[in-house]
């Protein structure tokens, strides 16, 4: 993974700096709640319902035990005791006290880490596919790509205070694990005619209050000029993007509002100005950047070998053999398989992990995946690099922490933001009907027979429960004071990209399992052979689906 | 006399500020860019940007204008950020001063920018101000403090 030289760490230092006098001056009463608003965001920290809020930025979901040590270490001082993964592949702190964030923050920085633009109207946290580097469908590691991008945007002087939030993800695979048409700026790492690797670029796509599905404003870019043409997009946004309504603020609604092809020209004006200029990037940069991602020093296996002992150890042990079925994906290197660890057990938050569990974590990357673990945009964490043989030994010690749901990719495997128990945002509280849910389908043999099916919970439009593209997704929307849930059915995060369709009136949560329970029984009624959630929606449309849920009561 | 940051300095700020109400701006006032458009002689000028007015309307005459003072009247309004750099990115030299409700945080951004004069609401802030400049000393990005960005110099 990369590693901090004395600039990055100069950097990251300056900036705790620089933030704790911001909060003395703020607490000494020298700067206003307006002006610190802004200050504090950048730097990770919300005041919410109970407590203020930090967002720790895990740069593309990369960790180092050394770093997981660190999380449980400070969510014992400052916090109690656990953590919450977010879908941006994030770290947040519920609990902390705003004095001692910026001890916090110097902490971090003490292990390469740092809560810089994990909130506020800039340039956030760049995500990727969790399985980069180890994805069977990879063409190339996006993460270099995504380092680069960190740097550059690492308190970039223009975009500091944009119209909105801006988003970016890349993905280098077939199969698009990052939601790249869901982003603000989506790129693919992509084989132009004559096989050289370059860039898709693609724009406008976002959730919140208005979801929109990215356009393609550049089919394929030379490497070298992604930061230039990203500060182009960005220049353009910066300038023309609304203030006006900060619901109408993001880069989607630009892009709308000009059409893609008037856009796509703005763009072109504004990167003629500094296209070939110093931001270009040279060779060297992008090697540099990529030795950081190299290959593990992986041992030569015997694919055929592991895989055989594997299948008798799953079958003297099913219990374990569903696990790795459910949980662990091929990964390139003969011998070696991919583990998700699901942080989606039925009476624990979605994403939460505890201080015990971040150390177990830290001592199984050491033991079995060379010190380094994933987090996910789906909140669980991935061990990307198992040897097959080590398989068994590792669920075990996932089974006595009980850290081994065996339910990746599944019903239960909620995505939720933290909802109304802690947000300021929230209209409606998102983790009671996760666990409602998850209470209600606790028959495992009937969630595996539903097959692969993405349920998304958000509290408020704001979507980071990613309610739109989920297959199923859940909106808490406030109705005059009481809480009320609407449904959408159909979206996709994949590259298939599509945005769910409101199902009718919402519902109230007592409901919820029931709605729920309706729409997968309808799914089953009408499903053929083999076709997912997904392909019968989008076969029978929402029709059949509203008939039976909104059906008068006999 | 106001006082302002120039060049890394407190100094006393030499000309009038923009008059809204009067047609025409006198030749040691701050124009509107309206009035701007209307001077006979913008030798030696100066121009007060609004969000919103691009700076594109100045291109022409970057050599003879002294003074592009570009307002905030919000400071979370950033659009003055790409207004500066595509000005010095364009060739103007002449004296690029930020005014109105930016705070003393921002100054490093707007630094890097190319401001090199900052106007604050409030003369009381402008020591503290001055530390708030040397807040970083290193950068990634290209600039117009640094045109070379961090990778093409470590």
């Amino acid at each position: 993974m990369y590693v901090y030289d004395q600039y990055d760490q100069k950097i990251v230092d300056e900036r705790v700096n620089q933030f704790r006098d911001q909060t003395n001056r703020f607490l000494e009463g020298k700067i206003t709640e307006a002006e610190f608003l802004p200050l504090r965001l950048q730097n990770g920290l919300y005041l919410q319902r109970q407590a203020p809020m930090l967002r720790i930025a895990v740069p593309y979901g990369l960790l180092n035990s050394i770093q997981l040590r660190k999380l449980a270490d400070i969510s014992r001082k400052y916090d109690k005791g656990y953590a919450h993964i977010s879908t941006r592949q994030n770290v947040q702190l519920n609990w902390p006290a705003l004095a001692e964030v910026p001890d916090i923050l110097a902490e971090l920085a003490a292990v390469e880490m740092h809560a810089i633009q994990t909130s506020g109207n800039c340039i956030r946290n760049t995500t990727t596919d969790q399985f980069a580097g180890v994805a069977c469908d990879e063409l190339e590691d996006p993460r270099p790509y995504c380092e680069i991008i960190r740097q550059w945007s690492t308190l970039h002087p223009e975009f500091a205070f944009l119209p909105r939030k801006f988003k970016i993800a890349v993905c280098g695979t077939e199969q698009d694990r990052a939601a790249i048409h869901h982003h603000d700026i989506g790129i693919e790492l992509l084989a132009n005619a004559q096989g050289q690797v370059g860039l898709k670029i693609i724009a406008g796509g976002g959730q919140g209050r208005t979801p929109a599905i990215g356009s393609v404003i550049c089919e394929w870019l030379d490497k070298k000029h992604m930061l230039t043409y990203l500060e182009a997009i960005l220049r353009v946004y910066n300038q023309q993007g609304r203030r006006d309504n900060k619901y109408k603020a993001r880069i989607k609604i630009l892009v709308k509002a000009m059409g893609v092809d008037a856009f796509r020209d703005a763009v072109a004006a504004e990167w003629a100005a500094i296209k070939d200029g110093p931001t270009t990037l040279t060779h060297e940069e992008i090697l540099r950047a990529r030795a950081f991602f190299k290959l593990p020093d992986y041992d030569i296996l015997d694919g055929e070998v592991a895989s055989a002992q594997l299948t008798e150890q799953t079958v003297q042990n099913p219990i374990f053999g569903n696990w790795i079925k459910r949980n662990t994906e091929n990964h390139r290197t003969p011998g070696y398989r991919i583990v998700t660890i699901s942080l989606k057990a039925t009476g624990f938050a979605p994403g939460d992990i505890s201080a015990e569990q971040l150390e177990l974590l830290a001592d199984l990357s050491d033991t079995y995946s060379f010190g380094e673990a994933r987090s996910t945009h789906q909140q669980n964490l991935v061990l990307a690099d198992v040897p097959t043989a080590r398989l068994l030994e590792i669920w075990e010690r996932l089974q006595a922490a009980g850290l081994a749901t065996p339910n990746i990719g599944y019903l239960t495997d909620i995505i939720c933001c933290p909802g109304g128990d802690y947000c300021a945002l929230a209209n409606a509280k998102s983790l009671p009907v996760a666990e409602a849910i998850q209470s209600r389908f606790e028959d495992l043999d009937y969630v595996y027979d539903l097959g692969p099916l993405e349920l998304n919970i958000s509290g408020c439009m704001n979507a980071c429960g990613h309610h739109h593209i989920g297959h199923i997704g859940v909106l808490g929307v406030d109705k005059k004071g009481e809480e009320f849930y609407q449904v959408c059915l159909g979206g996709s995060q994949a590259k298939d990209a599509s945005i769910g369709k409101i199902l009718g009136p919402s519902f109230q949560q007592a409901d919820m399992p029931d709605v729920i329970d309706t729409i997968l029984s309808t799914y089953v009624a009408l499903r053929q052979e083999e076709e997912t959630f997904l392909d019968t929606y989008r076969r029978v449309g929402i029709k059949p689906f509203k008939e039976r849920v909104y059906a008068p009561a006999n | 006399m106001p006082l302002l940051i120039k060049n890394g300095y407190i100094t006393e700020d030499t000309w009038q500020p923009v008059n809204q109400n009067s047609d025409h701006a006198t030749h040691d006032q701050v124009a509107t860019l309206e009035q701007w458009q209307q001077l006979a002689d913008r030798n030696g000028s100066a121009v007060q940007l609004e969000p919103g007015e691009s700076p594109g309307a100045l291109y022409d005459h970057l050599d003879q204008i002294a003074l592009v003072l570009v307002n905030f009247p919000a400071f979370a309004d950033g659009r003055g950020f790409s207004y500066a750099r595509d000005l010095r990115e364009r060739g103007y030299s002449g004296e690029l001063r930020a005014g109105g409700h930016f705070i003393r945080d921002q100054l490093t951004y707007l630094k890097r920018c190319g401001f090199d004069a900052f106007q604050l609401a409030d003369d009381k802030e402008l020591e503290g101000a001055l530390t708030s400049l040397e807040d970083f000393s290193e950068h990634y990005q290209a600039a117009i403090d640094q045109p070379l960005p961090l990778f093409r110099r470590r």
